[in-house]
């Protein structure tokens, strides 16, 4: 008993918990707000897909893998610029736009990584982003322990959460934000430009989801493998809805599914089967959408395009 | 006095109506304008229009002596133009004051200045006698209240042209006062108001003047102190109208619903009906009158089998239908006006002709021996029933959230109606609908009472209670506090009930002053 103990309150599986939480951290932001501005997200997948490809490929081209964030991000980006491009311009239905989007990804990557490396499976090892050391983080005793010694996308994940919660709470684009994904009729008539408002929540959704992809192979790993997100966006999306479209709410989700995943391993000695863990995610979304946790109710105007007059 | 707003020859053309056929209407500094007209006569498309959220098709509009093209909404504000929807345009999960500045937000840098912000909405609303939290969430507001931060939004924009489209269907006749009050300060102030309305009464109460569309035309425009009751209704629908239903006595036959100690709760477990007992017999119309929110909604939803009651039971012609499905409690012979059309009333998306068959869509004349939709027996049946409840335009296969509200209040009306049902329960049955259809809802109402069905009515008009009932219920905190024969009801008495009077104090004569501490 107290063998197990030990192995749930342990800072070495808390700090595995932030760095497996990193990547659904950066995606479950994008999606909020995407979702927020009132555009539903399922793309989120193939866009942290494509953005761990990118990662690699700039930083196997320039061997600097910041230079590989900022590609990935980019690239995130112009995904998103499809996917607003079709949901808000041309009305097409979000959740098919979406999943068009993840079958895309996953074959572009694949067609890529044979073009650029004439392999299949896994590209060559790239340079990654070195671990550092919070100097204030690492005075405080167990902190320091979980969180002292981390990848720089680590922090960035946690300082992207309170950036975004200022956005959305504190800023009047934020204000904008929230006003459009749930009454844009409303919105527009006092002059706020809805398909704008949406085109850009859209794009950043996708840097952010193309962020998220980067930690999986250029800091966590240090090569892209096919497929190598495995459902991590669909996970994102679950935590967006988790924590109920807020940045906090989701930071918990993803840490709480970041530690489930980190304690895979070691459950699996004691018997317990690595799918079971694997299924919580997505058990745990179906308990949030039944309302067993309190409603877990989406921006009103999430999935619907916006006509004018 | 100057001419702050002319608008020359507009038109416009939707897919199948002229909604506005070069329309002139014009706007005195200071003045209230009131704009009547029937259902669909385009009083919204024209004001829609003069927002910029509608693009006219032809003619001209000029804002303090300047030709102006109205775009888009932002134009308008520019102009100082501000209008209060028909259907609330506020973001619900947002408090007062963010609905208030969105759009034209007090900031520091890229960050809202909460504090000038809800500073500004205290100073404005003190200003002009609105009285608002700034931090309640707009979900939590009533109604009422929920139109005042709708005003507030145009005056925080510096309206001086403020239009209102309807701005009291929804709202209980106090806060109707409390509205035409707040018009008469704002025009002391100096700001031009546009007021459409179906309510004639509302129109000689707070206008200078008054513009009646009809089908898409301007009929005429009259000094408000020129004109009555009886001329504008007649402007309106173009023939006379009977402003006072015509009605015999009623002969009430056999108990057809019967309420034995019904409780209901709301979904927090509040109690919203307490221990009511009622009895409504065929051959007569029961009237429900109360304030709105005091258990009217949740007793009729109980009785349509559309929400659990928590204690005693409900009799339908001797049959007890406690806990039924809403389905089978229709079979036993039940039809429904519900309140709120859009939510319970209509599937929006849906033609008239498949609204008018909601509920029957699944019985014989509409559905082949196959199993198949027959599209020509439902065709038939709409087309019957739309020219006998004269639904406009008079097109069966055009989704009914086109229509106008008053026309979509027929859709329900003929619908339920058709059915000859035993017990007929209309919620609201005239919200928002122009005074031709309500003559017109009015007398089928009589028609079916007269037929042999037993009518509850529930109206937050008064007037409509006292015209239509045999008998009167007054409804107060969950309870039916008094049932009298018409003969003994009266506006005041009612309204002393309703607000939470006692029988024997009104009886004993103490009318006067305590009765409104709500
Ligand atoms: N977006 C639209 N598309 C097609 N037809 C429309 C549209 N909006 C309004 N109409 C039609 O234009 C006509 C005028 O409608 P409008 O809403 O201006 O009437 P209204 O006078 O405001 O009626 P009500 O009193 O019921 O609100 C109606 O026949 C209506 O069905
Ligand atoms: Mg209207």
């Amino acid at each position: 008993m107290g063998d197990i103990l030990a192995m749930l309150f342990n800072t070495t599986v808390f700090a595995a918990a932030f760095r497996m939480a990193t990547p659904l951290i950066f995606a479950a932001l994008g999606g909020i707000l995407s979702e927020r501005s009132g555009v539903v997200n399922i793309a989120l997948e193939g866009m942290m897909l494509i953005g761990s490809f990118t990662a690699m490929l700039v930083t196997y081209l320039t061997g600097m893998p910041w230079v590989g964030v900022l590609g990935a991000m980019a690239a995130g980006g112009l995904i998103g610029l499809i996917h607003a491009v079709f949901c808000v311009r041309y009305r097409a239905n979000q959740v098919v736009t979406g999943t068009a989007i993840n079958i895309f990804a996953g074959g572009l990557t694949v067609f890529l990584l044979r073009h650029f490396f004439q392999v299949a499976g896994t590209s060559p090892a790239v340079t990654v982003i070195p671990d550092i050391t919070l100097p204030i983080l690492s005075k405080i005793p167990w902190i320091d322990r979980i969180l002292g010694r981390q990848n720089p996308l680590v922090y960035l994940a946690l300082v992207a959460v309170a950036v975004v919660h200022v956005v959305i709470y504190r800023t009047t684009w934020g204000l904008r934000l929230r006003a459009v994904g749930e009454h844009p009729q409303a919105a527009d008539t006092v002059g706020v430009n809805v398909f704008r408002m949406r085109y850009i929540a859209v794009v950043l959704s996708g840097a952010l989801a193309g962020l998220g992809g980067t930690y999986l192979s250029i800091a966590h790993l240090s090569r892209f493998s096919e497929g190598m997100t495995a459902g991590r966006g669909f996970i994102a999306l679950a935590a967006v809805i988790f924590g109920k479209w807020t940045p906090l709410g989701a930071l918990g989700a993803c840490l709480f599914f970041g530690y489930g995943d980190a304690l895979q391993m070691r459950l699996q000695d004691i018997g317990i089967p690595t799918q079971f863990m694997n299924m919580l995610p997505y058990v745990l979304t179906m308990v949030a959408l039944a309302g067993f946790i309190g409603r877990a109710v989406g921006p009103k105007a999430a999935g619907e395009p916006y006509i004018k007059g | 006095m100057a001419k702050v707003l002319e608008m020359r020859g507009i038109t416009k053309q939707f897919p199948r109506v002229l909604a506005n056929d070069h329309v002139y209407f014009d706007l005195e500094h200071g003045e209230i304008h009131a704009l009547v007209g029937e259902n669909g006569s385009g009083k919204s498309t024209l004001m829609s229009i003069l927002y910029g959220l509608y693009q006219k098709d032809a003619g001209e509009i000029i804002v303090r002596g300047q030709h102006v093209e109205i775009t888009e909404p932002r134009r308008a504000i520019d102009l100082r133009i501000g209008m209060v929807f028909q259907h609330f345009m506020l973001v619900e999960p947002l408090t007062v004051a963010e609905n208030i500045v969105l759009g034209s937000e007090i900031r520091k840098g890229p960050f809202l200045d909460y504090k000038k912000m809800i500073a500004e909405v205290r100073r404005l609303s003190e200003e002009y006698g609105l009285q608002i939290d700034p931090e309640a969430k707009i979900a939590d507001l009533s109604v009422g209240l929920q139109q005042r931060v709708e005003i507030l939004k145009a005056l925080y924009r510096g309206a001086e042209i403020l239009i209102l489209d309807e701005p009291t269907a929804v709202l209980t006749p106090q806060e109707v006062d409390d509205l035409i009050q707040v018009l008469r300060n704002l025009k002391a102030k100096g700001t031009s108001i546009v007021f459409i309305t179906h309510k004639i009464k509302e129109v000689l109460a707070v206008s200078d003047r008054v513009s009646v569309l009809r089908r898409g035309r301007k009929i005429g425009t009259k000094l408000t102190s020129d004109t009555n009751e009886q001329e504008l209704a007649e402007m309106m629908v173009g023939r006379v109208v009977l402003l006072q239903v015509e009605k015999g006595s009623a002969q009430p036959g056999p108990e057809v619903l019967r309420l034995e100690g019904v409780s209901v709760k709301d979904q927090f477990g509040q109690v919203k009906v307490n221990n009511v007992n009622l009895s409504v017999r065929s051959g007569e119309v029961l009237g429900i009158a109360g304030v709105e929110g005091n258990g009217q909604s949740e007793l009729v939803e109980a009785i349509a089998g559309l929400r659990r009651v928590s204690g005693g039971k409900i009799y339908l012609s001797g049959q007890d239908i406690t806990g039924w499905s809403p389905l089978r409690i229709r079979r036993a012979g039940f039809g429904f006006v519900p309140e709120d059309r859009h939510r319970r009333g209509l599937v929006l998306d849906y033609s008239v002709a498949d609204n008018l068959i909601l509920g029957i869509h699944g019985s014989k004349p509409f559905v082949t021996s196959a199993g198949l939709r027959n599209q020509g027996k439902i065709g038939e049946y709409a087309e019957e029933l739309i020219a006998e409840y004269d639904v406009r335009p008079p097109v069966a296969n055009q989704a009914v959230r086109n229509l106008s509200g008053g026309n979509q209040q027929k859709v329900v009306v003929a619908r339920e109606f058709a059915q000859n049902p035993d017990l007929l329960i209309c919620s609201q049955p005239t919200r928002g609908v122009d005074v031709g259809a309500i003559e017109f809802i009015h007398k089928q109402v009589i028609a079916q009472r007269d037929r042999g069905a037993a009518v509850l009515l529930v109206s937050a008009e008064l007037d409509e209670v006292l015209s239509l009932s045999d008998r009167v219920a007054v409804m107060y905190n969950g309870e039916i506090v008094s049932v009298m024969p018409i003969e003994e009801a009266t506006e005041h008495k009612l309204g002393f009930l309703m607000l939470g009077g006692r029988l024997e104090d009104y009886q004993a004569g103490e009318v006067s002053g305590s009765a409104g501490q709500s």
